[in-house]
């Protein structure tokens, strides 16, 4: 009520207020108008608060990454590192193999990017337009397939990498993940709404059906296709459970997983937040700097991909 | 489908794009299957065959040396999923504390997430409200992030003397030492309002056991240590949730909005005639996934707890992955992790069932009622 008067709000909604007893059929009107203007403001107050809800956790590790260990442990909810130090990026990249889980974390995530963008457009295309026995069934399975929970599969994939000799290697850190079913079913939903008659010109030219796919089908699916980029760089780079049953060896290690021995390992015995609270910022900049960009496209993956399921 | 469905129809009307088609037809077979089979060929070496391998190292004592599938390995039968069930000792102990803790998780996880998300989006898709896409972007921004990266920011939060306790101490409260903290949430509760004592629990309920466990230890409700995932992954959720909420909140017409206002309906007779029950497709999802991801749970508390303090935090999920990986007994791993499976289709299943029960109950009662005005 005190903010409400600061506010450079129109003098009729003020005023409403004041006249409400007096004449009662238009108080009706003006007094929901106020309450209007109030719910406004508590709605902006919501907003503000849940705002910092949800970026104050970030706010506090940026901070933290940039102060000495003794001002973080004694100090975490000042803002301005006091002195402001850098010691624990020197530390990253000098006393830990963050370099090296970066490096492998780019090769698997640019991998198995393009192998998603690719394979999964093109069954996508297939199972949308190409007119084969078996289509319904294998949609179907990979309707299935889709409702199988990550976790219960870490032991069988562990089995699976191990009986084909690709445990602890690149290979089995990458192969697994070139596929996706949902992203199969979100190429295929794209392909179905788009009209056919470009296709079939394409065809009357004499063109094969990759050809067409390639040269004519593709093109046209640049939103879909680069929603579905975004959402395989967001997975693959975020990945975890998947490197804790597909390697071992520190070599093989990308970011998630070597973050989590940083923090779970002998080496995390110690505090070192500043350090922890570094490494996990660097490893949030790709993913996040992708999300300020294509935020539009983030949305709309959100939303398909509830659909799917 | 509808395309597809329609192109047939058109070919075979005009007999000469039909005989074109028929050429097609071969090429048009084999790319398909050309163009499905990679996708085909991972998902069953990668998902269907290992599962069924897994369904056998299930039904083993198999510790990781050599194949699974070599003669020698001791065959166990069911023995890995009865010892979670109705042999007395600590792997069933170990297992129906996982239960206990994901159930109580879960208890908080879903209603918790679900009703943040909403409010979220009610409070988002209010009309002349500025900034909307800022705040959508900020809400939703968790969600995209490493599970593991921001698990160590929530360590950092939640240590003794670190920021969640500092904020607490400016309302002079003296928060707890979250991460180590086993007590149960309704413990510490039950103990505050004096109906049971914490350190000398009622012997009718320390005395008798179910399943391994004691009543007391059954109705604990969540370790402080496990409130601590339980709000990062409320943090991390809510946002997508509410991207559903607002997708579907824009998919209501204005008119709808404007007949009840005219209706004289007051925001909250609104809200709860009219929007709720038009999110009802949405909600179900909402909670549908949400009850499947959240019996999941697993990067969090491999990062955080490791499935302490005092057990727990051990999930299903992390108990099947530690007694697989770390004791090397890879068959009651399996076989956690195929009971697990069982629950999220149970829970998937339970869900509809109750939601579209409720449905067609609330639909009969309104027209009987409806039924009996006009008479």
């Amino acid at each position: 009520m005190v903010i409400a008067t600061d506010n450079t709000a129109p003098q009729a909604y003020g005023a409403a207020g004041l006249l409400s007893t007096p004449e009662r059929p238009p108080v009706r009107r003006r007094r929901l108008t106020r309450e209007q203007w109030i719910g406004r403001l508590a709605s902006y107050g919501l907003l503000v608060f849940f705002a910092l809800f949800f970026l104050y956790p970030f706010v506090i590790q940026i901070s933290n990454a940039f102060k000495t260990e003794s001002d973080a442990n004694t100090h975490p909810l000042r803002l301005i590192p006091a002195p402001f130090a850098t010691d624990s990026f020197l530390r990253i990249f000098n006393g830990t193999d963050f370099p090296m889980w970066a490096l492998n974390s780019v090769i698997v995530t640019v991998v198995v990017t393009v192998g998603r963008v690719f394979l999964d457009s093109l069954a996508g295309y297939a199972l949308a337009r190409l007119r084969f026995g078996g289509r319904r069934a294998i949609f179907a399975a990979i309707i299935a397939v889709m409702s199988v929970p990550g976790v219960v599969l870490l032991i069988p994939k562990f089995l699976v990498l191990n009986q084909l000799g690709i445990y602890d290697s690149y290979a089995g850190l990458i192969i697994p993940l070139l596929t996706d079913a949902a992203g199969v079913f979100i190429m295929k939903q794209f392909f179905e709404s788009v009209p056919e008659s470009l296709e079939e010109a394409a065809r009357m030219d004499g063109a094969g059906v990759f050809r067409t796919y390639w040269s004519v089908v593709l093109p046209l699916a640049k939103p879909a296709l680069i929603t579905l980029t975004i959402l395989s760089f967001q997975g693959s780079w975020n990945e975890f459970p998947h490197t804790l049953v597909a390697v071992e060896s520190p070599d093989l290690y990308t970011l998630p997983r070597g973050l989590a021995q940083l923090v779970t390992g002998s080496l995390g015995a110690g505090t070192q937040y500043p350090l922890k609270l570094g490494a996990a910022l660097l490893t949030l900049i790709p993913v996040t700097i992708l999300f300020i960009v294509f935020q539009k496209r983030f949305v709309r993956g959100a939303t398909e991909g509830a659909t799917k399921e | 489908m509808a395309v597809t469905s329609v192109t047939p129809s058109v070919t075979t009307a005009a007999p000469r794009p039909g005989r074109r088609r028929s050429r097609l037809r071969g090429p048009e077979r084999t790319a398909g299957w050309l163009f499905v089979a990679p996708v085909i060929v991972l998902l069953t070496v990668f998902l269907l065959v290992p599962i069924l391998m897994a369904v056998w190292v299930s039904l083993t004592k198999w510790n990781g040396q050599g194949s699974p599938f070599r003669s020698g390995v001791p065959v166990a039968g069911f023995d890995n999923y009865t010892r979670l069930f109705t042999v007395d000792g600590l792997t069933r102990q170990d297992f129906m504390t996982s239960i206990r803790n994901t159930f109580y998780y879960v208890l908080l996880v879903v209603p918790l997430q679900t009703a943040l998300a909403l409010g979220l989006a009610l409070v988002v898709n209010r009309q002349l409200l500025r900034a909307k896409t800022f705040f959508r972007t900020a809400f939703y921004f968790p969600s995209i992030t490493s599970s593991v990266a921001i698990s160590v920011v929530f360590i950092f939060l939640f240590l003794n003397g670190g920021a969640i306790n500092g904020m607490l101490s400016v309302f002079g409260i003296d928060g707890p030492n979250w991460l180590s903290d086993a007590r149960g949430l309704f413990h510490v509760i039950l103990n505050a309002i004096g109906v049971v004592d914490i350190d000398a629990p009622p012997a009718l309920l320390t005395g008798n056991e179910v399943l391994g466990l004691s009543w007391w230890q059954w109705l604990s409700g969540p370790s402080v240590g496990m409130c601590t995932i339980i709000t990062l992954v409320v943090w991390t959720t809510s946002g997508t949730f509410m991207l559903m909420f607002l997708a579907a909140l824009q998919g209501i017409p204005v008119q709808v909005d404007e007949a009840s206002m005219l209706d004289g309906a007051n925001p909250w007779q609104h809200l709860r005639r009219v929007t709720i029950p038009l999110l009802k497709p949405t909600m179900f999802l909402v909670l549908t996934l949400g009850l499947i991801s959240t019996w999941q749970v697993f990067d969090q508390i491999y990062v955080m707890s490791q499935g302490g303090p005092a057990k727990t935090t051990l999930s299903p999920a992390y108990l099947s992955f530690r007694t697989a990986f770390f004791s090397f007994n890879y068959g009651s791993g399996a076989a956690i992790s195929f009971i697990l499976f069982a629950i999220i289709i149970v829970m998937t299943l339970l869900q509809r069932w109750v939601m579209r029960d409720r449905d067609a109950t609330r639909r009969s009662w309104w027209s009987r009622l409806k039924r009996a005005g006009r008479s």
